[in-house]
């Protein structure tokens, strides 16, 4: 495998698993040319005319849908760390013979440790997707055959719909389904939300299962997975625990520190102008940039200003201020709470949005450009802007994605982190992986101070004489190092374990094996 | 003693460590388990090394279990471990003094907001600062478990020399003496800007602290420049209320005077309740001894996070008998405790003529200021001053807002 140096001066493999790859180009250089991919022609004749797809057991869905060793499966993570399908499928894999599988979630959790056994088995040969916990490890440990390749919801997307990535299976679990196919995510006793992480896959699948502990009578409705892309439909036991869809990441901090940031940002989201009537906002996950819209909140009600529309990962408050009538949508990619699968089933303006609709790079448009000001969280900041959200310090793998790379488009992007955690500097010299690069990363919030990007001097005159703890990203930096000391470099080997993919398809970054002490 | 240990680990701990001596032949053999090892193992290493060089600890089987924590904490724990081992190490493994601590402080400055910090819990006293109350409390009395008395005096010493308190004012609440004496030494070395004495109930405690302090700054002043902390009294029972004038004037450095209920009622043999009828004699004559001897009354704390409400009416209650502050435990309250004590929009107008109307007075060398027809007497020209200047800090009055008025008084 070779190694070039991309725009970003990082090296990176100009393949991946046998396939070439483009480095990254710089923001806004690289055009996908092309057609879009496309499965077979299917043809209505060979499906049961009553519309009854149903087969009694997963192995009897994966030989139906024609499984054979080396294919590439999906699988989605709508019930994040309470997924149950994946364990199950591999488990049938197994059963059946199949070897070399190739791995290809929507993202992966804690939950999915048993598939460690599958790698090491053989039946899987590797992952395409976010990696952490125990997986990442795996990945960063340099154990796993083939690379990790990582990338964001919309990335995701655009591989599949640009032909990058072609998925022989999907296996799409649903909350509620009938025997033709149709699924939702919203009814039944594992109601999870929407189903749009599998939206891809139902569309440019080579084969679609849908797999259900809720099976109803046709029509289920309504459809976020048509039956008409659907081969075969399963029952299972369980499917997830939506339960676990509230991990640490999706709940409102109670550290004074963290909400002293969120606060400090939804000051500077009301002194810089942003927020205004008709103002628009995306919320992500982990604690600060939850927490941030509970304090914007209480500012919108006493200047008495209303959103246009929320982009989200939905939860309690945030459903709170669309049933308030502080905004007039939630455009919601997933929901993180059961007040959030609640609110998307009742309120017509609680819509479900896809990594289509809300981040495809490869699209006429998308949602994320539209957005007034994205707030995201990351583990490592450079005083180049540039962030990391996938490593640790210790270049182990930690996170995924998420749709943090597409939300960078934002109009205003803010990243909500404490200068340094326990003891380790989140403010860095180099981040150990790029996944943002530094000029789409517009102003970053600590708990001590505001660092905004020179490049936005239209945001640094809006805030002057506001009263807010702006100051250069070099003495903050500065003043994390007297703390915390100078970290050492760290110890990466020189192979390859994953590559990270930009929203357009080429490598922004490369992980690198961890050597163990 | 055949092994000491010092510090804390565990899953929950954070940004602390833990660590164990045990004098063996055959050097230093060191086990370090961090989580930040990738970053920091090797200057961790180094760090141990340096400090148990220097206090001649030579052959030894040592363990630190470290979870993220700074290294003015890490040395605090080894020199609290090396202490246990060998009581009659008197040497201190000092970090160095920033320069923000080396700021003074002032007797009339604001102390509406104090934040009580445990002394021997690093991670809440990182970012103190950040949450801006007036004045931080290193707390070496109640919230220290007896065991850990002589780690925290530690800790504390480090924290004082190494935190950027961000022109936060730095208090300290020392033991009850005897105790309390013993540690005022390197507090005082350490710059720290007020010492509270707890269970005052007599001048003569605040004599001893004081000559105590004043045989520390002659011993330093010379070396560091050490300043002249201020005293807080607390009085906390039924003989320190009757002492309290006395108490309040036994020395020229105490500035403030404050009152403890927790103790105070138990002393009365009573409940603290929320309408703290039990206490009003108590907080009447606290607050009047203070005004008698020239010095803050500062109110009790305020320990229930969740109400904020109570809050806000304990210290509006408290504003309205002349207290000027209140202490509270978490950062959350502060804000609310400012909000309380900010003077009125129609307070704030009043001031304003009557500063006006003092300077005036001054600018014509005129002994007497008038406002109208009605003289203003003295104490009135001081508190208007005092509520003009909160009024700035509070944001409620620009900082120039006699720029046009100076004008008119030539």
């Amino acid at each position: 495998m070779r190694l070039v140096r991309n725009a970003l001066d990082r090296l990176v493999p100009s393949e991946v698993n046998g396939k070439p790859q483009v480095p990254f180009q710089g923001v806004s250089q690289h055009h996908p040319k092309g057609r879009k991919a496309a499965p077979r022609i299917p043809s209505c004749i060979d499906y049961p005319e009553d519309g009854d797809k149903l087969v009694p057991d997963l192995k009897s869905a994966l030989r139906k849908a024609g499984i054979r060793s080396g294919m590439t499966i999906s699988t989605h993570h709508h019930f994040r760390d309470g997924d149950l399908l994946a364990p199950q499928l591999f488990d049938a894999c197994a059963e059946l013979g199949l070897k070399d599988l190739v791995w290809f979630p929507s993202a992966a959790f804690p939950c999915h440790k048993p598939l460690i056994a599958h790698l090491e088995s053989g039946v899987i040969h590797h992952i395409e997707g976010s990696l952490n916990g125990p997986l990442g490890d795996y990945c960063t440990d340099g154990r796993m055959r083939g690379l990790g390749l990582l990338r964001s919801h919309g990335g995701r997307w655009q591989a599949i719909q640009d032909g990058e990535v072609h998925i022989d299976v999907a296996v799409i679990a649903a909350p509620a389904a009938d025997m033709f196919g149709n699924a939702n995510g919203v009814l039944g006793p594992s109601a999870c939300g929407s189903l749009n992480f599998a939206l891809a896959d139902s569309m440019y699948a080579e084969k679609v299962i849908v797999a259900t502990d809720n099976l109803m009578p046709f029509p289920c409705v309504p459809w976020q997975i048509q039956g008409n892309n659907v081969d075969v439909v399963v029952e299972l036991d369980r499917i997830g625990d939506p339960a676990k869809i509230v991990s640490g990441t999706t709940q409102i901090t109670k550290s004074p520190d963290r909400l002293y940031v969120a606060e400090l940002v939804a000051k500077f989201i009301r002194d810089s102008g942003i927020m205004r009537d008709g103002f628009s906002f995306q919320a992500g996950a982990g604690g600060t940039s939850l927490a941030f819209a509970v304090y914007l909140r209480e500012m919108m009600k006493q200047a008495n200003v209303k959103a246009r529309f929320i982009r989200a990962g939905s939860n309690k408050y945030l459903v709170e201020m669309l049933e308030q009538g502080l905004t007039d949508f939630i455009l919601d990619g997933q929901t993180f709470d059961l007040d959030g699968v609640r609110s998307m089933r009742d309120n017509p303006r609680h819509i479900a949005t896809s990594p289509f609709t809300s981040y495809n790079f490869s699209g006429k448009g998308n949602f994320a450009s539209q957005v007034d000001v994205a707030v995201l969280g990351a583990t490592e900041v450079d005083t180049s802007f540039n962030a990391n959200v996938v490593t640790h310090s210790d270049g182990r793998l930690l996170h995924g994605i998420g749709g943090w790379q597409n939300c960078l488009y934002g109009r205003c992007v803010v990243l909500a982190l404490p200068a340094f955690r326990d003891r380790i500097p989140v403010i860095v010299d180099r981040v150990t992986t790029v996944c943002g690069p530094g000029e789409l990363i517009d102003v970053v919030i600590t708990e001590r101070g505001i660092c905004i990007n020179p490049l936005r001097q239209d945001l640094l005159d809006a805030v002057k004489g506001k009263g807010l703890p702006v100051k250069p990203i070099e003495q903050l930096k500065a003043e994390v190092d007297r703390l915390c000391g100078k970290p050492e470099k760290a110890r990466l080997g020189d192979k390859p374990v994953a590559a990270v993919k930009w929203v357009d398809g080429t490598v922004i970054d490369t992980i690198w094996q961890v050597l163990r002490r | 003693m055949d092994f000491a240990e010092a510090g804390r680990r565990g899953k929950d701990v954070r940004s602390d460590c833990w660590v164990r001596i045990e004098p063996k032949a055959g050097g230093v053999r060191l086990t370090l388990n961090s989580k930040v090892e990738a970053m920091f193992g090797k200057a961790i290493r180094k760090l141990i090394r340096e400090e148990l060089a220097f206090f001649d600890v030579k052959d030894a089987r040592v363990t630190v279990e470290d979870s993220g924590a700074l290294p003015f904490v890490m040395m605090a724990r080894i020199e609290a471990a090396v202490k246990r081992l060998n009581p009659k190490e008197k040497r201190e493994y000092l970090p160095e003094l920033l320069d923000s601590a080396k700021q003074p402080t002032s007797r009339d400055r604001f102390r509406r907001s104090r934040l009580y910090l445990p002394g021997n819990e690093p991670k809440f006293m990182l970012n103190a600062g950040i949450h801006k109350p007036d004045a931080v409390i290193l707390d070496l009395e109640d919230s220290v478990a007896p065991a850990v008395k002589d780690e925290a005096l530690i800790m504390v010493r480090n924290a004082l020399r190494q935190i950027d308190f961000m022109g936060v004012e730095r208090m300290v609440r020392i033991n009850q003496l005897p105790r309390g004496l013993d540690e005022l030494d390197p507090l005082v070395a350490a710059n720290a800007h007020m010492i509270l004495i707890p269970k005052c109930e007599d001048p003569e405690m605040v004599r001893d602290v004081d000559a105590r302090i004043g045989k520390a700054i002659g011993v330093r002043r010379n070396a560091s420049g050490a300043m002249r902390p201020l005293l807080m009294p607390i009085i906390e029972s039924c003989l320190g209320v009757f002492n309290a004038l006395e108490i309040a004037r036994a020395s020229k450095n105490v500035a403030a005077l404050t009152i403890g209920l927790e103790d105070y009622t138990a002393d009365l043999g009573t409940q603290r309740t929320l309408e703290a009828k039990e206490s009003f004699w108590a907080r009447s004559r606290v607050v009047n001894a203070a005004r008698a001897a020239g010095v803050q009354p500062i109110d009790t704390v305020f320990s229930d996070i969740n109400d904020m409400d109570g809050l806000r009416q304990s210290v509006l209650e408290a504003k309205g008998m002349g207290y000027e502050g209140k202490g509270c435990i978490h950062p959350r309250q502060i804000e609310t405790i400012h909000q309380a004590f900010a003077p009125a929009d129609a307070e704030i107008e009043r001031a304003k003529k009557i500063v006006l109307a003092y300077r005036n007075a001054e600018a014509r060398g005129l002994g007497v200021v008038a406002l109208g027809a009605k003289m203003i007497d003295p104490p009135v020209v001081k508190r208007a001053l005092r509520t003009v200047d909160l009024a700035i800090r509070t944001g409620q009055l620009a900082p120039d807002w006699d720029a046009g008025a100076g004008e008119g008084a030539k």
